[in-house]
């Protein structure tokens, strides 16, 4: 039997971050209540004239010069006529024949290997307004429509066909959402829809060259239904195939309920856009200069950064993805670091508190409760034998509920460590008084009989004890040093 | 060029508009009379000139990222044939 093998390409909505919309001075923020955030531009008022946002301009081009794409000039912008309630103006202001961004490529990790993909296409168009469907009795027919959402700014990612597998699928869906948020171009939050992806999907026999008939599936709403989406075509195409059937060219659109992909009612004239140069903008031309002022002005990108972790910090290739994954996050190693914390200490207390807490509570790594300055500090407090690790754990879980910091912790809580010899010895002599036998076989050379010694020291002073100095105290008294 | 009676009754479909056959009539022939009218401009010689996609000579007009004060929704619902609340009410359209 004759093995088939998906060929998937993505278009990847991205809304960009910019304080107001595209074309006019309305506020982006999502949630606001319906029909707050609208004018005459994003109304399609008459006689409304539309003018660029810099901002998002900027941030467009931000992503096509990491996608290293060629940047047509002039570029253009066009409109893409439809009639459907989202839109009031019945076109799209996008773009087409001269996007900001073509013939690019994007890298990115599959299971250790790099992967490279086509980026065919980067263009900035109007996001549309948010149609709801009123399922109650009564409302039969209508629709209701809140324009807030029209003309917040959209970026669209069109990767080549060149994704074999749901493996490099989600991995090119992961790496092109972290690329955004470390431009700091978007929040790509997908539970508020400012990341959406579609994916292209075709399959064809193991081996062949040719592209066979593609059937595009929407209403992929994470990562997880992306994926389910994709396999559920690649099995239905598969099964076509090999029962001698053809593939019609549709949009499918995802049931996640059902876990199936079902035919989008449309007619083919629905996709005739007759797309035409909007006479409101004017061309953008770009200089040289300028184009390589924003490319210098990026920041270090994931890879790199994954990168000169392994390297400059020493740390294994999986902590250093780990604590890359979210810049926000890397950042703060590279401060506290930088703060002169060690790194692999630093790597530790990200992962292993840091991250388990910021999980725990659902909260994003935009907004840590705690400094750098906080862990290099509690960091030092440990490293100078303040505080041993336990208490050091509980200091962290403090600090991250109340931002306060460690040393004032330390003193509130009464965790300061007994460091001092002279402090210490009365509580070591009454353990070695009240076990004799233990110290007596220590004292033979039997080594297993401290750890019990020291438990029972740092028992008695509350776990405040400095390990490593009882310890020392204990060989010094026992064995003479 | 020509446009056929199925082109206009294809535009037509696409603007969404209900148009009668003497309408489809009427219309093509209305249009093909502005086409006939613009085909004057392809006996003009523009070997020298550069396709453009804009006629005033100006380019990167933008404008800084800043808000603006947006409509009441009683402003922006001014024109609106019927609402719900505060959203504009439409029939539906199914997708």
């Amino acid at each position: 039997m004759v093995d088939y093998e998906p060929v998937i390409g993505f278009e990847i909505h991205a809304e960009l971050a910019t304080a107001s919309k595209v074309f006019c001075g309305c506020g982006t923020e999502p949630g606001a209540p319906p029909n707050t955030h609208t004018c005459p531009v994003c109304l399609g008022l008459p006689g409304a004239l539309p003018v660029l946002n810099v901002a998002a301009l900027e941030y467009a081009l931000k992503v096509v010069l990491a996608c290293h794409c060629d940047v047509p000039s002039p570029a253009i912008f066009e409109r893409k006529n439809y009639y459907y309630p989202d839109l009031p103006k019945n076109y799209q202001i996008s773009q087409k024949r001269a996007p900001f961004g073509v013939n690019g490529w994007f890298e990115f990790e599959v299971n250790g290997a790099m992967k490279r993909v086509r980026i065919l296409d980067i263009h900035l168009e109007e996001d549309a307004g948010k149609l709801v469907h009123p399922q109650e009795r009564g409302a039969a027919g209508v629709s209701l429509v809140d324009y807030n959402r029209a003309g917040v700014p959209l970026l669209e990612i069109v990767s080549g066909p060149d994704i074999h597998s749901v493996e490099e699928a989600e991995a090119y869906m992961i790496a092109m959402r972290r690329l955004l948020r470390y431009l700091g171009v978007s929040e790509a939050r997908m539970e508020l829809g400012q990341i959406r992806f579609e994916a292209n999907i075709s399959v064809r026999p193991v081996g062949s060259a040719t592209l066979g008939t593609r059937v595009e599936i929407k209403n992929l709403n994470s990562y997880r239904t992306v994926i389910r989406g994709i396999e559920y075509e690649v099995a239905r195409q598969t099964a076509l195939h090999r029962n001698g059937e053809r593939v019609a060219q549709e949009t499918r659109l995802f049931d996640d309920a059902r876990g199936i992909t079902l035919a989008m009612r449309d007619k083919e004239e629905a996709h005739d856009y007759r797309y035409f140069p909007d006479p409101d903008l004017v061309p953008m031309r770009f200089t040289p200069e300028y184009l390589e002022r924003l490319r210098a002005g990026l920041p270090e990108l994931p890879a790199a950064r994954r990168a000169r972790f392994i390297s400059a910090y020493g740390l294994p290739a999986y902590d250093a993805a780990l604590l890359t994954d979210e810049k926000a996050i890397a950042d703060f190693v590279d401060a506290a670091v930088a703060l002169s914390a060690p790194p692999k200490s630093v790597s530790n207390w990200t992962m292993g508190e840091l991250l388990r807490l910021l999980n725990e509570r659902g909260l994003s790594p935009d907004a840590l409760p705690i400094t750098p300055a906080h862990l290099a500090a509690l960091i030092t407090l440990v490293e100078s034998g303040a505080i041993n690790q336990n208490q050091a754990k509980q200091v962290f879980a403090e600090m991250f509920e109340t931002g306060k910091e460690p040393a004032l912790i330390v003193k509130e809580q009464g965790f300061a460590q007994i460091s001092d010899a002279g402090a210490l010895e009365a509580i070591v002599n009454e353990v070695v008084a009240a076990n004799p036998d233990p110290a007596a076989r220590y004292a033979a050379g039997e080594d297993k009989p401290l750890g019990f010694l020291v438990g029972q020291v740092m028992k008695r002073s509350g776990g405040k004890a400095n390990a490593p100095v009882v310890n020392a105290m204990l060989r010094e008294k026992l064995r003479g040093g | 060029m020509r446009l056929s009676r199925d082109e206009i009754a294809h535009v037509a479909l696409l603007s969404r508009l209900k148009l009668t056959e003497e309408e489809m009539a009427q219309f093509t022939g209305q249009l093909n009379a502005i086409l006939d009218h613009f085909a004057a401009l392809t006996e003009a010689d523009t070997g020298d000139i550069d396709a453009t996609t804009h006629v005033v000579p100006m380019t990167n007009v933008m404008r800084a990222d800043v808000q603006r004060p947006s409509f009441a929704p009683d402003d922006a619902l001014a024109n609106a044939p019927e609402r719900a609340g505060d959203q504009f009410k439409v029939p539906r359209v199914v997708e």
